[in-house]
């Protein structure tokens, strides 16, 4: 294919995502180093009342806003440096909850908290869905034929959801007394409130994550599965390999690169765990990177939205996802490679 | 054929894992239709601990919100007609009478049809008949459990559900659309390409896959809010500000779906042998008649598999459409975090599930009809490695 072909097949896609997507970044990347804001001048001014002999007067400075002509605030733009950045870490009560070696110090900062959180929950939730999948597949396929398209299909519902609406739904089970708190009152006999510990809702929205992702993994390995080579399974057996052993040398070895797959597109939607935190409301107890920069983007009491520090911690977010990314770069990398020579 | 007597599972293994699998499936739907049963309740029985009292609604019974057994048969059938329908007559009708040769057009305004003809029937029909019936019906005509709709009506028509509705299909709509044009187009490119070119594009959009949306938004929102400033010099007074309208967000999904859509697009046309397209370069056709002439006609199945999974991320949107669209635009889905910000009373509540269970129906026929092409797009990406 001549390039100036290609080009015209690819021109409206790459047009579209410079535009939205490379061009966005940049623009983040400058924000971070810069702050927006209205500018503010001193008025200085004697008021002066008339007294006896003399009058008395008081000198009194306000704070104003500028405006232009048009009667709008006057914006400027300047350069600060890594100010913004400082102000998102917090870095001097980081230092400080640091030297006095306190984690509930350092987890009642807004970004080390997200951190934390965020972390936990990828680092979780991927063993489980990997784990779960993997169950359901291997106990549908040793189902009988018939009821597979029925299986599937429910299987499919937790994962087709929107998200938000799904993690809600879960909510709505355990909100007051709602049907799945009376029953774990009623097992363990003493009063509950899931929603009323950070670390109930955060197992909520662990239950949630895998609720929802173990679908997809699920149907990528019984795909996976059906490819299994049946000779290789019976050389097995011959061998005197029991269901185990063959599970493990023979059938997932297999399914290592769907559990690859799995694993980094899992790694990748993990880390930007967001609507969880919205369907529980958790952001009094939990919240994470992703939801930090909303949350400076959403317009507070006055209206403004904190550009530059949603900027920055944008831009902090991106660091995990570039290490997420590079190992999957450097496989595809050496296919690329391979596949050339 | 049946398997070997060495590879067939113990008695003990194969219960484990039929009840495994009956686990996971309660485990799956339970949530669902644990919030649908409670949609058609009064407070009192929605929130109730008892789970039969959720289940059939005593108090929603005795207010005189209930169905009787007739109610249930009728309803019933009506239903299982409607899903019948949808699963056996609808892909053969919609392939019958595809408007303006279009199946995906087909699939659209089939759809909104269906749609239509199911909320007048069991909303509206059904229960404006039902009660004359029901008093001829005798003992079979006296209502056993509770049953409302009245959530729903206050929802949609009070509240003005509807707008949202509307909003988010003109939003999905477009995005579907755009998407799969710009998407088939470059997916079809970069499989035939194989230049190095191709590969460094797949690996970039790959980077940008990965992207937190939020990132992006970021980067969006001082620029629409003051767009009407910077598209001045170019555009004159007729200068758009971007920020809540609708289109803008339609392009800004497209784009962040771009990534996807172009690899998922790319491995199926890798599946179309290359042969097809270089048979009719022989005959003289050039590349933009190759792909219109031989191509197009045999794309569909992987366009409409990319097509749902791009309807899914503009149906399912939060962050992007909280953001970028205002109250009057907004679509259903950040709608009913206002719904649920007022939660105050539990009326509130029962209403913010109503309207949350409307968000899922769709999602629900879609996976009933779509089942085979939503698990192939699943695999097709993973299957290849």
């Amino acid at each position: 294919m001549k390039f100036r072909v290609f080009a015209t097949f690819v021109g409206p896609s790459l047009l579209l995502m410079f535009i939205f997507i490379a061009a966005p970044l940049a623009a983040v990347f400058w924000q971070s180093f810069h702050v927006t804001q209205p500018v503010y001048t001193t008025v200085v001014a004697e008021t002066c009342t008339p007294g006896f002999i003399n009058q008395i007067c008081t000198t009194e400075s306000r704070i104003q806003l500028e405006l232009d002509e048009d009667g709008i605030p006057i914006r400027t733009t300047e350069f600060v440096g890594l100010q913004t950045y400082r102000s998102v870490l917090e870095l001097d009560r980081f230092w400080a909850a640091v030297k006095d070696f306190s984690w509930s110090k350092l987890m009642v900062i807004d970004f080390w908290k997200a951190l934390r959180f965020t972390l936990t929950f990828t680092l979780v939730t991927l063993p489980l869905v990997i784990g779960v999948g993997l169950l359901i597949a291997l106990a549908v396929n040793s189902a009988a034929k018939t009821v597979r398209g029925q299986i599937i299909f429910v299987s499919l519902l937790p994962f087709i959801i929107t998200p938000v609406i799904g993690a809600l739904s879960i909510r709505w089970l355990f909100v007051g007394d709602g049907i799945l708190t009376a029953f774990l009152e009623w097992v363990i006999e003493r009063d509950i409130a899931m929603l009323g510990h950070a670390w109930t809702i955060e197992l909520l929205m662990l239950f949630y994550r895998v609720w929802h992702v173990a679908p997809f993994a699920f149907v990528v390995f019984y795909a996976g599965l059906q490819t299994v080579n049946n000779d290789t399974v019976e050389s097995a057996v011959i061998d005197g390999a029991n269901r185990i052993e063959r599970l493990r040398y023979v059938v997932i070895p297999h399914l290592m690169p769907l559990i690859v797959f799995v694993s980094l597109i899992h790694l990748m939607d993990a880390y930007r765990v967001f609507e969880e935190i919205v369907g529980f409301r958790s952001q009094g107890y939990v919240i994470s990177l992703q939801w930090l920069t909303y949350d400076f983007l959403t317009p507070d009491e006055t209206g403004n939205r904190a550009v530059s520090s949603a900027s920055a911690s944008a831009m902090l977010t991106m660091v995990g996802i570039v290490i997420i990314l590079v190992p999957l770069l450097r496989k595809t990398w050496r296919d690329h490679r391979a596949g050339l020579n | 054929m049946a398997a070997p007597r060495s590879l067939r599972m113990s008695t003990g293994l194969r219960v484990a894992s039929i009840g495994f699998i009956a686990f996971w499936c309660l485990l799956a739907a339970f949530p669902i239709a644990w919030i649908s049963v409670m949609s058609f309740k009064l407070p009192v029985d929605a929130f109730a601990s008892n789970p039969l009292h959720v289940v059939f609604g005593p108090f929603t019974r005795d207010a005189g919100k209930g169905l009787s057994i007739l109610d249930i048969a009728i309803g019933g059938t009506a239903i299982w007609q409607f899903v019948r329908f949808a699963t056996r007559r609808m892909p053969h009708l919609v392939k019958a009478h595809p408007p303006f040769g279009s199946t995906l057009l087909g699939w659209i305004f089939g759809s909104l049809l269906y749609g239509l003809v199911f909320v007048v029937v069991i909303a509206w029909i059904l229960p404006s008949v039902m009660p004359a019936i029901n008093k001829l019906a005798g003992p079979l005509g006296k209502p056993i459990i509770g049953f409302t709709i009245e959530h729903y009506k206050s929802v949609w028509i009070g509240d003005g559900f509807y707008r949202n509705f509307l909003n988010s299909l003109m939003v999905t709509t477009g995005v579907v659309t755009v998407s799969l044009t710009v998407g088939t187009l470059a997916g079809y490119g970069l499989a035939r390409s194989g230049s190095s070119l191709a590969f460094w594009i797949l690996i970039v959009a790959l980077v940008f896959r990965a992207l937190p949306h939020s990132v992006l938004v970021a980067g969006y929102l001082p620029v629409f809010i003051n767009s009407a400033e910077f598209l001045r010099p170019l555009l004159g007074e007729l200068a758009p500000t971007l920020y809540g309208k609708p289109f803008a967000v339609i392009a800004v999904l497209v784009s962040i779906n771009q990534p996807f859509t172009i690899w998922m697009l790319r491995s199926f046309f890798q599946n179309i042998p290359a042969e097809l397209d270089e048979a009719a370069r022989v005959d003289g056709c050039t590349h933009f008649q190759a792909f219109r002439w031989v191509i197009m006609p045999v794309m569909w199945p992987g366009v409409i598999t990319t097509g749902l999974f791009s309807f899914l991320l503009a149906y399912n949107d939060f962050l992007v459409t909280s953001l970028l669209l205002d109250a009057t635009n907004q679509t259903m889905v950040p709608a009913i975090a206002g719904f649920f910000n007022r939660e105050t009373t539990t009326t509130d509540q029962v209403k913010a599930v109503a309207a949350a269970v409307s968000i899922t129906a769709p999602l629900f026929l879609l996976v009933m009809v779509f089942q085979r092409q939503i698990v192939s797009g699943l695999t097709a990406g993973a299957v290849k490695g």
